[in-house]
This record gives C-alpha cells, sequence and structure tokens, in this order.
C-alpha cells in the first residue's frame, strides 16, 4: 500500500516538473463559436505531441476586440506571444515595427524551415513586405463567393446547376426570380466594403488606391472611386428601386444570410468560410456555390478575388525559450495535415499548396462540390498590382467610412459618384493621419 | 433616505442640514474613513481623466512607440469636422428626446400608480421591472421587434403605410434609439416619482380638496411644486444617463448608423479610439465631452436649482 502510494507520488511529481518544465506560449485569438473549439483543439494536439512547449489559447472576442486587447497588453508589457489579427489590421501591425517580431525572421532565428513557396501566392503575398518577406503567418483565410438556391431557381423557371457568370445574367435571374415569384428579392450580399468594393476593384483589375493598392508605402491614395466602381454602386441602388437586390446591413452585413436562409432572397454573397454555415441552415433547399460574378464589358477574364479573414502575428518583449517555442508551432501549424484539417472543417482557404493537395488526394473537394471554387477563384490567373490585396493604415474606420456612404446611395441621399468620392475624400484624411502617427 | 433619529423630521421628511453638528475628535479619524473612496476615485476616475487629458494633445501610434506633441491639434480638427459636429447637435437631440419622454412617461405612470390602494405594488413591481434589463439586452429586444425582415413591428407599421427600415433610414434608427433608451429609463424616473408623490403631505391634499379643487388641479397645484426636487435630480441624472449609459444600446442596435445617423458622441469616441486605434482623438473628445456634462451639471445646479422650491 506504502510502495503504491509513493509512487504515485512520484509519479505526480514527475509529471508535475514536465508540465512545470514546458514553455508557455499564449495565443490569443478571436474565433468564437464552433471554430474556437477546433482551434483549441489543434493547440491541444500540438501540446500532446511534445513536452517542451506549451500553446495556451485564450479567446478575446471579435477581431477588433482581440487586437485592441493585444495592443493594451503590449504598451503594459503583458503582451501575448502570438496575436490572431484579421485582414483590415494588417497596416496597423505592419507599421508597429518595434512591436512586432516578423514571422520570416523569427523562423530563421530559430532555425526552422519556412518556405514563402509553400504558401498560396495569393494568401501570403497579402502579408509580405515589399521584398517578399512573410511577416506575419497565414491562418484562416476566406474569399467571396456566390451562394444560390437551386429550389428557388427551378422555381423561377431557371437551371438550378447554372449560377450566373456575369453581373448582367444576375440582373436578369433576379428578374426572373422576382417576377416569377419565386422570391422576394434575386440577391443581397455580406460585407459591402470587401465584397461589392474591395473585391470588385481586384476582379476587374483596378487600382484600390495608389503605390500598388498600399503595398509601396504609407503615402498612397485611395482611388476606389473609378468607373467601374461607380457603375457597380449605381447598378446596386438601381437594383434595389427595382426590388431586385437587398442590403443585408453594414459591416459583415448580418441580415444577408438571414434572408439567404429564410428563402427570401435568392442568391448572396459571403466568405467562403460562410459554407459551413450556409449547408447547417439551408434544411429546406439545396445550395449551390459559384464563382463571384463580374462585368464582361469590363474584362473577359476576371483576376483572383482577394482574401479576408487573419494571421498570426508575433509580438516582442518575450524570453527566448518562448520565440522557440512559437517557431515550433508555427512549424507543426504548417503541415499539410493540420492545415487540411482546418481547412476541410471550417471552410477556410488551405494555405499552403501541400494541404490543397492533400485534400485533392483525399479526394474530399470531389465528395463535396464547390469547396473548391474559394480556391480556384482565389488562384486563378497572375495577381497584378490591382489584385494582390491591400495595405492601408486606419482601415477599420476606412471600412465603416464605405459602409456609411453605400448607406446615403441607397438612401438616396447621394448618386454612386458623389457617395464613392465622398468615401474617398473621407479615407483620404484617415491615410494621411496614419501617415502622420507612424 | 431616512434621516437619522436625532434629526429633527419635518412635516415632509426632510429634515435641515444644521440641526446637529457632529464633532470628531481624533483629527485622523475622518480622513482614514475618507481614504477607501478617495483611493477608489482617484485610480478609476481622476487617474484615467488625468491620462486622456494628456494623450488628448498628443499624438501617438497605437502600441505607443512614438508619441509627439500636437497642442491643440485634434481639438481643432475636431471642430472642422462635420460629422463631429453632426454628432454633437445629434447628441442634443438624443439627450432632450430621451430626457423628456422617459420623464414624462415616468411622471404619468407614477400619477397613475399613486391614486391606486390596492393594486398599486403589483404595478410598481412591474413598471419597474425594465430597469433590471441590462442595456445590451435592452438594445437587442427593441432591434428584434423593429427588425425590418423578421420584426413585430414594421409588420404592423406596414399595414399603416410605414416602411421601416432603421437600417437604411436615418430618423427610424434615431427613433429606435430614443425608443429603447428611454424604455430603460423609464422605471428609474417612475420609482423616483412615486416615491416623491407619497411624500406629498395627506394634509395639504386633503385641505385643497375640501376647498374644492378636482385631482387634475390638485396635481398640477401642489404635487408637480413639490416634486420639482426630484424632478431636478432626475433631470441630470437623465441627461448624464444619455450622455454615458447608453452606448450599449446604440452598439446592441444601429451601431452608429446608418450613415453616422446614430453615431453620439460617446459612440464615436467608441468607434475612433477602441475600432480606429485612433488614441489622441479620441481622447480629445472623452475630453470634450466630460466638459460638456460638466457644464451641464453646472448650469443646472446654478440656475435651474433657483427655481426649485424644496
Amino acid at each position: 500500500m506504502f510502495k503504491k502510494l509513493t509512487l504515485a507520488a512520484a509519479a505526480l511529481a514527475l509529471s508535475a516538473t514536465t508540465s512545470l518544465a514546458a514553455t508557455e506560449v499564449t495565443w490569443w485569438h478571436a474565433m468564437g463559436g464552433e471554430l474556437g473549439k477546433k482551434l483549441e483543439e489543434i493547440a491541444t494536439k500540438f501540446n500532446e505531441s511534445q513536452s517542451d512547449y506549451k500553446v495556451v489559447p485564450v479567446y478575446k472576442g471579435s477581431y477588433p476586440e482581440t487586437l485592441t486587447a493585444a495592443i493594451a497588453a503590449f504598451r503594459a508589457n503583458q503582451q501575448p506571444a502570438i496575436v490572431q489579427v484579421f485582414e483590415v489590421g494588417t497596416g496597423t501591425m505592419m507599421a508597429a515595427k518595434g512591436a512586432v517580431y516578423p514571422v520570416y525572421k523569427l523562423m530563421k532565428d530559430e532555425g526552422e524551415s519556412f518556405e514563402p513557396k509553400s504558401f498560396l501566392a495569393p494568401v501570403v503575398g497579402y502579408y509580405s513586405d515589399t521584398q517578399g518577406n512573410i511577416l506575419s503567418l497565414p491562418f484562416n483565410s476566406s474569399t467571396p463567393i456566390l451562394y444560390y438556391n437551386k429550389d428557388v431557381f427551378k422555381k423561377a423557371g431557371l437551371d438550378p446547376e447554372v449560377a450566373p457568370k456575369t453581373w448582367k445574367e444576375v440582373e436578369d435571374f433576379s428578374k426572373k426570380i422576382v417576377s416569377s415569384g419565386a422570391a422576394k428579392c434575386g440577391f443581397t450580399s455580406a460585407w459591402i466594403t470587401w465584397v461589392q468594393t474591395e473585391n470588385l476593384s481586384a476582379l476587374h483589375d483596378q487600382p484600390f488606391g495608389t503605390l500598388e493598392n498600399g503595398f509601396g508605402g504609407l503615402k498612397s491614395e485611395f482611388k476606389f472611386n473609378g468607373p467601374v466602381q461607380i457603375k457597380h454602386w449605381a447598378n446596386l441602388k438601381k437594383w434595389q428601386d427595382e426590388g431586385l437586390f437587398k442590403y443585408g446591413g453594414p459591416v459583415g452585413g448580418d441580415q444577408a444570410a438571414t434572408m439567404f436562409y429564410a428563402q427570401e432572397c435568392a442568391m448572396t454573397m459571403n466568405s467562403s468560410a460562410g459554407r459551413a454555415g450556409v449547408i447547417n441552415n439551408a434544411k429546406t433547399f439545396t445550395p449551390g456555390f459559384a464563382p463571384l460574378p463580374y462585368y464582361d464589358d469590363v474584362t473577359k477574364e476576371p483576376k483572383n478575388s482577394i482574401i479576408g479573414g487573419a494571421t498570426l502575428w508575433v509580438l516582442n518583449g518575450k524570453d527566448k525559450a518562448v520565440y522557440k517555442g512559437v517557431a515550433k508551432f508555427f512549424t507543426y501549424l504548417s503541415k499539410p495535415e493540420v492545415q487540411a484539417d482546418w481547412h476541410q472543417y471550417t471552410g477556410y482557404l488551405p494555405i499552403t499548396n501541400a494541404a490543397y493537395d492533400l485534400g485533392k488526394s483525399q479526394g474530399y473537394y470531389a465528395k463535396n462540390p464547390g469547396s473548391d471554387i474559394a480556391i480556384e477563384q482565389i488562384t486563378r490567373g497572375t495577381p497584378t498590382a490591382n489584385s494582390k490585396g491591400l495595405r492601408f493604415g486606419n482601415f477599420t474606420q476606412v471600412r465603416t467610412i464605405v459602409d456609411e456612404e453605400f448607406q446615403s446611395l441607397l438612401a438616396g441621399k447621394k448618386d454612386a459618384k458623389q457617395a464613392l468620392d465622398s468615401a474617398v475624400e473621407r479615407g483620404n484624411k484617415l491615410l494621411r493621419e496614419f501617415e502622420a502617427a507612424n | 433616505m431616512a434621516g437619522p433619529p436625532f434629526l429633527c423630521p419635518d412635516q415632509s421628511g426632510r429634515g435641515s442640514m444644521d440641526t446637529k453638528k457632529t464633532t470628531f475628535n481624533n483629527r485622523l479619524l475622518p480622513y482614514l474613513l475618507l481614504a477607501p473612496q478617495l483611493f477608489i476615485t482617484l485610480v478609476f476616475f481622476i487617474w484615467p481623466a488625468a491620462q486622456a487629458v494628456k494623450s488628448s494633445f498628443e499624438r501617438e501610434d497605437p502600441f505607443g512607440l512614438s508619441t509627439a506633441f500636437v497642442g491643440l491639434l485634434h481639438y481643432q480638427r475636431l471642430f472642422e469636422d462635420p460629422n463631429y459636429l453632426d454628432a454633437l447637435s445629434r447628441t442634443a437631440v438624443f439627450a432632450v428626446s430621451v430626457t423628456a419622454l422617459s420623464m414624462l412617461l415616468g411622471l404619468a405612470f407614477a400619477a397613475s400608480v399613486d391614486r391606486l390602494v390596492r393594486s398599486g405594488k403589483v404595478y410598481t413591481t412591474l413598471l419597474v421591472w425594465p430597469y433590471a434589463v441590462a442595456p445590451v439586452v435592452a438594445g437587442v429586444l427593441w432591434w428584434f421587434l423593429f427588425n425590418s425582415s423578421t420584426g413585430l413591428m414594421p409588420f404592423f407599421l406596414e399595414k399603416i403605410g410605414i416602411d421601416w427600415d432603421h437600417d437604411l433610414n436615418g430618423t427610424q434608427a434615431m427613433i429606435l434609439i430614443i425608443i429603447a433608451a428611454a424604455w430603460k429609463q423609464v422605471s428609474y424616473n417612475f420609482l423616483f416619482f412615486l416615491a416623491g408623490l407619497q411624500s406629498v403631505p395627506q394634509s395639504l391634499m386633503e385641505a385643497a380638496a375640501i376647498d374644492g379643487s378636482g385631482p387634475v388641479k390638485r396635481f398640477f397645484n401642489i404635487s408637480l411644486p413639490l416634486l420639482s426636487p426630484t424632478t431636478f435630480f432626475l433631470f441630470i441624472i437623465n441627461v448624464n444617463y444619455t450622455m454615458f449609459d447608453t452606448f450599449p444600446i446604440v452598439d446592441a442596435t444601429t451601431v452608429g448608423g446608418p450613415a453616422q445617423a446614430t453615431t453620439t458622441l460617446v459612440y464615436k469616441v467608441y468607434q475612433d479610439g477602441y475600432l480606429g486605434l485612433n488614441l489622441g482623438s479620441s481622447s480629445a473628445q472623452s475630453v470634450l465631452l466630460m466638459l460638456i456634462v460638466m457644464v451641464l451639471t453646472f448650469v443646472q445646479f446654478r440656475y435651474v436649482e433657483r427655481r426649485v422650491q424644496y
């Protein structure tokens, strides 16, 4: 009996020392619900795979909340080693040179292999500096796609297997859908800023701002009041007046998903990461998936779409041992099987080519039609200066401004040109403000 | 608040301040007793407020890596910014509407309940209920009721020819937050008005009744003047409430939109500072907001209080 007890005590002491010896790596993230559970599972699996480091994920709320919390913590010298920052915060993080430990440098310092070429080009391009160095580790990236209701299409006399390719078709299909009474509205859209302005510009190879959409430095200015953007916004207003388009609300446009699930609108445009949600909510109808539409009188070959989502940034001011752990964890995260699992479970893009290939060889895309649309859309053609992404400071506020001007347009207070001109003018003020502060 | 027994209560239950003076022999004791409160005020109010004043004169990147003194630049920018000036007048409209609506309703309910003998308690409980609801929940509640695609209210409003869509119509969005903010505050006002009405001396009411004045006349000529200290107190509380505490309601219903139609001063502080990480301008806005409330309170005490009959 006594022997047993001592043994147990010894075992306990042993396990206690091992867990004490493990260096803790804090990871602040913004993934709630199912996504958060999956994220924690990844951390747990990494912790079980070795005993030197322990990654501790902490949920800090929404993306802006997580970013603000990390910044406040940094100022108080209480920062986490890793923080997940959404793509609009990229400009802010890149400008904070003293606060950030660039990932390419970290991996080099710690002797971990890190090959930019192994990542999907449009994903990694968004987060690299002008020399092609990756500053933050891509984690969850998505891109907008078109979702449509096959049953409503059938009811309206349309072929349920054919999604609209161009905006002209979106208009024609919507007219049929509304006039036949198959649904109350043709289409809606989440994220007016991201989908109908930023991605619209990229798809049609139109500049969103000068200096390669801000990649070239802080002196860039917005340019998204060009003819294509004006035409598209004017169309959206016209289609709203005709009852073909319904506004889904500001920022993420939460109402868009609601209207699509309720079969009020036959089509919606939203992040590819919304795929799981669509499948779960489309209980009474069959959803279809398609690439975003484009104007065929502007381009015959639409460019790649741009990404949204978040990356992992490493913050300065931690012990060397912690960074060693971060590097090991990042290597683990980039493994094809870890990436493929995360991508297939969540609907986010596979970050590495290897993860995409693994999914292909597993037959995942064949089994889940529509799951590869986002990947194909983001990897088509060669990214141009206008389609490789955006990098602007104060971009959260700029998006708010774009939302506000779009609301003014829909409310009939401004026409498309006035609204976009005003958004550009107000946005430029924020860019100058950011330039002065950094 | 019942006075201590050694004070001489007058008819209305209010003791005058200088009936009795308590003396402390220990000089240190009063400070010691005040210390915890002073400490809390210092740490949670004075210090952050001083920080805000300091950073309102500075331009700083979010991480605090570089700081530059810019003087009054942020203030100057604010007064040149039409969005800020709009937010200022919008906040005035919002504060006046919410205060007026919630105080009038509170008074009306209190006057009605005061006349009830038996069911008064039940109504009081029911009317105080909304106050227990957290502002965010109140916001979400009204947001659901007025949701343009799934809400109950737009359904009925459509029948009388009103097309409700607060996602695009700024006036409707403003009405929505006024209703939500006032609804929550009615309970508070009701409770104080009811207490005020119940402390109106019965003898006065009886005398007036004998002289032949009806309930309406008694209310306006006796109750209302005697309620003026309560009204004055509630006025200040309500203005402060709309200035500061309505943030969750705006955030949960309209997020300041559409096109800034419901961006009040306090919401703008949050948007620019918390979401936009523009700490300098956001601090300047906080300081201005603080000044506005201080001036309002000062004016209220200095001028409005003179007309109040205690």
